[in-house]
């Protein structure tokens, strides 16, 4: 068996592959399911129904992929211009702790002027954690992929700290969460009494502006000739430094907002759990999604309703929910193997 | 040589009707050709001719559609890489494929053990390897890294790596085109010996009087089909060339022309870079002038075309543009100074492999007013200005929304013509403008240079080809460790001078002082 390169990409290939891939993912699972004794047709039902079956559970999916939005878009950004960004999850937090900083009674300002503070405030927090190392690798040459992954535990930590410390609540019976930020920064809900919040909208705004930005924008245009080929963009008289540096910007900026629009939106302050790994899953979600930040709103949706679905599943028919994580990883992998598969072509001889 | 005029010769290798299709493109239609002992067979044609589909087919690394190979009468089953290194075909690729950061030793070890031993060989094939070397004239330490080679010893290991394995039959794909003049013509003895002492060899190429030079025999492929095979006693470049192309080829020819006022002046110019460097370089070029510099590789051409393109900063001395001098050396100021820069590495520098030919045409204009405005890109008008550059520039592509990658080397180094020549620049900067590219694009990339120096720009060509240096300029200039001779007339200068210079004689501290 050999691989041969193709002369041409056929179209349909281009849609079918990624079809199977997923395809090929859910038949892996449905053995991994079988093998803890369930039957697949029966946990697949349970997911599908849990994660799209009724409007509660939609809306609960989207509600869970509004920060994967934000934090895929902001890793598509980077990995574009072949900034590789580990580290969203320390940007969220950091937006995070700008929002609950600025939130709770500092800035007595209505709404109107208020929400477009907090999300610059929690975008410049993300975008400033990001621009260390990014400094550091075009001064130094040090390797962002370990600066801005373990910049994550340092992160946490240091949020740690601040919750039993100066941002802890004097109200929050000694748990280690912030206070609540004020009513004026709060986003508002989209639907009456469920959860999905405004933020979902201004990520779908987020990832067309981005998307936009990076088909029509000299700084977009920039970006990619950077991340394809950043000797002959030097050459051609592309700044290559101050091009990353904006990127890092915008970058962190992104991951900033999902921190934000989490804590305004959804939670209302600031606690540990806040994030249980967005900034990772948004690797994969950009990676689902080629990069392409229209294809991360629909990557963040499937991958927040695999969990969704996942969650509710594990509580009736008792397979554990880690069956989400393994779903996401083999489509991820299949999803690799399928593109793989549109620029060769397989000889058996 | 075992050859003899009258004798029946063994035919070592036959391919009959050889054909593969990819997609609409018939590759190679139905070729046949027979490779003798003790023979250098040469595989000519053009970029796209099918020479390399061929040599992938006997290698094994493409099943042909249809055809049938035979080594020594027997049959080689198709599409296994392994039975035509049994059958003794070694490829020495024209991309090397060694492990940088292994030993020689290694990396001609690499794949013949078998996996299950515990130990390997090494002192055998230590003792081994140098026996290789000794016997060929192939000599390199076997125990230093391949990272420390350089380009020539490379060569040469990838060519003991199929002596290693036994080859009988040895294929060489373009081996010279990394080569300078002085290490092709060593390889070519060692392929004489070889063939003395039995093997045989395709030697594959587009650069005629090498074939002239090294080959018995040469055939020549044309849009996959195989279209002359002549002793090349009794044959002219000229002819050769025709085949190949499959019309006529014009010869540049510089008419003398009166030089205007110089356009680009560097005095005293230094630069470093690791342990290159340019030291105290004096250089004038004058409107509708080709200055050509020559010199061995490695003597600090590229840093030079560095500078000049605005890719490093000298360290002292002064450049002057047009009459102003330039205090900060970017690209973006070479580019607004009117100085249109064709690099080194059309790859590596001058087009983004992955980005559309639009995308690629507008990489040093895209900042300007005519195309962006509040840094948004019109890419309607960068895309009629690509469509312009293909036309105008004879770029053959299917569209100007096609990643670049998928054009030939040719049709590439047009299109970086097209991007920096089309707004008439009034320096040129060619550092190996034609360098890795077929007949056809040579005399084009040629006629479009001298065409700017009628227009009255001046050209600044650094070359390591002296065929081409002696055709095309005007006044000539040879570097030697990163120091640059005095200019000289065309008219008086010949081979002969410029090798002399090229080895250090007539500068100071060079081969001359201990002469003198």
């Amino acid at each position: 068996m050999r691989l041969e390169p193709r002369q041409s990409r056929p179209l349909l290939l281009v849609f079918l592959l990624p079809a199977l891939a997923l395809l090929t993912a859910g038949v892996i699972c449905a053995l991994l399911v079988m093998l803890s004794g369930a039957s697949p047709f029966q946990v697949f039902g349970l997911m599908i129904k849990g994660a799209l079956g009724s409007q509660f559970a939609f809306l609960e999916t989207l509600t869970r992929a509004t920060p994967l939005i934000f934090t895929g878009l902001a890793v598509a950004v980077a990995f574009r211009a072949k900034l590789w960004n580990i580290g969203a999850e320390a940007q969220l937090y950091i937006g995070a702790v700008m929002t609950v900083v600025l939130g709770t009674g500092l800035l007595p300002l209505p709404w109107p002027a208020l929400i477009p503070v907090l999300m610059f405030s929690a975008a410049l927090g993300g975008a400033l954690v990001l621009a260390v190392p990014t400094f550091l690798k075009t001064r130094f040459g040090v390797d962002e992929v370990v600066t801005t992954l373990l910049l994550n535990f340092i992160v946490l930590l240091f949020v740690s700290m601040l919750l039993e410390g100066p941002l802890k609540d004097p109200m929050g019976l000694g748990w280690p969460q912030s206070k609540k930020v004020v009513a004026d920064a709060q986003l508002p809900k989209l639907v009456q009494g469920k959860r999905l919040h405004a933020g979902f909208v201004i990520a779908i705004l987020a990832a067309m502006l981005v998307w936009v930005f990076d088909r029509r924008a000299a700084l977009g245009y920039e970006m990619r000739a950077v991340g394809y080929n950043s000797k002959a963009a030097a050459f051609a008289g592309i700044p290559v430094n101050p091009v990353l540096a904006k990127t890092a910007l915008l970058s962190g900026g992104l991951a900033g907002l999902a921190g934000w629009s989490e804590v305004s939106g959804l939670k209302g302050n600031l606690t540990l759990d806040l994030s249980p790994g967005f900034g990772y899953t948004g690797i994969v979600v950009a990676m689902l999604a080629l990069l392409h930040p229209l294809g991360v709103v629909v990557a963040a949706i499937f991958v927040a309703a695999v969990f969704v679905g996942a969650d509710a599943m594990s509580r009736s028919a008792g397979v554990p929910s880690y069956i989400a994580h393994v779903m996401v990883a083999l489509s991820l992998l299949c999803m690799v193997t399928a593109i793989m598969f549109t620029r060769y072509r397989v000889r058996w001889t | 040589m075992t050859r003899t005029a009258t004798g029946e010769r063994d035919t070592v290798l036959r391919l009959d009707g050889i054909t593969k299709i990819f997609g609409a493109l018939v590759a190679n239609d139905a070729i046949s050709l027979t490779l003798h002992r003790g023979e250098i067979l040469g595989l000519l044609g053009e970029n796209g001719a099918g020479k390399t589909t061929l040599m992938n087919i006997l290698f094994g690394h493409y099943v042909a559609d249809s055809g049938t190979i035979a080594v020594e009468g027997r049959p080689l089953p198709p599409g296994d890489p392994a039975a035509s290194l049994a059958a003794g075909i070694g490829m020495v690729h024209q991309h090397f494929t060694l492990a940088e950061n292994l030993t020689v030793l290694d990396n001609i070890v690499l794949g013949t053990e078998s996996l299950w031993r515990l130990s390997s060989r090494r002192d055998a094939a230590r003792s081994r390897i140098r026996k290789l070397g000794e016997d060929y004239g192939l000599a390199v330490d076997p125990d230093v890294t391949v990272a420390s080679l350089s380009v020539g010893e490379r060569q040469r290991v990838e060519i003991l790596k199929a002596l290693y394995r036994d080859a009988r039959i040895l294929i060489l794909d373009e081996p010279t085109a990394v080569l300078t003049p002085q290490e092709s013509a060593a390889l070519f003895e060692t392929l004489k010996r070889f063939v003395a002492s039995g093997l045989s060899i395709i030697f594959i190429s587009h650069k005629l009087g090498e074939v002239l030079a090294a080959c018995n025999r040469v055939t020549i492929l044309r849009g996959g089909k195989l279209v002359a095979d002549h002793d090349v006693a009794g044959v002219t470049r000229a002819e050769l060339a025709e085949l190949m192309v499959g019309r006529p080829i014009p010869e540049a020819k510089s008419e003398p022309r009166a030089p205007g006022a110089a356009v680009l002046r560097l005095g005293r110019l230094s630069a470093a870079r690791g342990l290159l460097s340019l030291r105290d370089v004096d250089l004038e070029i004058r409107q509708g002038e080709v200055v050509g510099i020559a010199g061995v590789a490695g003597n600090g051409q590229s840093l030079l075309a560095d500078v000049i393109s605005g890719m490093q900063q000298p360290s002292h001395g002064r450049l002057e543009l047009n009459g102003a001098t330039l205090h900060a050396v970017t690209p973006r100021a070479m580019v607004a100074s009117g100085v249109a820069r064709i690099p080194e590495d059309r790859h590596a520098e001058g087009l983004i492999g992955d980005m559309t030919i639009t995308e690629n045409v507008v990489s040093e204009t895209y900042r300007s007013p005519a195309l962006s405005r509040f840094g948004l890109i019109d890419w309607r008008k960068a895309r009629t200005r690509a469509e312009d550059i293909i036309s105008a520039y004879e770029v053959k592509c299917p569209s100007p929304d096609v990643p670049v990658r998928l054009l030939s080397g040719g049709n590439m180094q047009k299109l970086i013509l097209g991007r920096v020549m089309a707004e008439g620049p009034k320096l040129v900067l060619a550092n190996q403008p034609t360098r890795g590219l077929d007949v056809g694009a040579v005399s084009y990339v040629h006629a479009r240079l001298l065409e700017a120096r009628s227009k009255g720009a001046a050209i600044l060509l650094l070359s390591e080809d002296l065929d081409e240096l002696l055709s095309l300029s005007d006044r000539i200039a040879v570097i030697y460790r990163g120091r640059l001779s005095p200019l000289r007339e065309r008219r008086e200068t010949t081979i002969a001078d410029l090798g002399l210079l090229m080895a250090g004689h007539g500068f100071a501290g060079g081969e001359d002082s201990h002469a003198a």
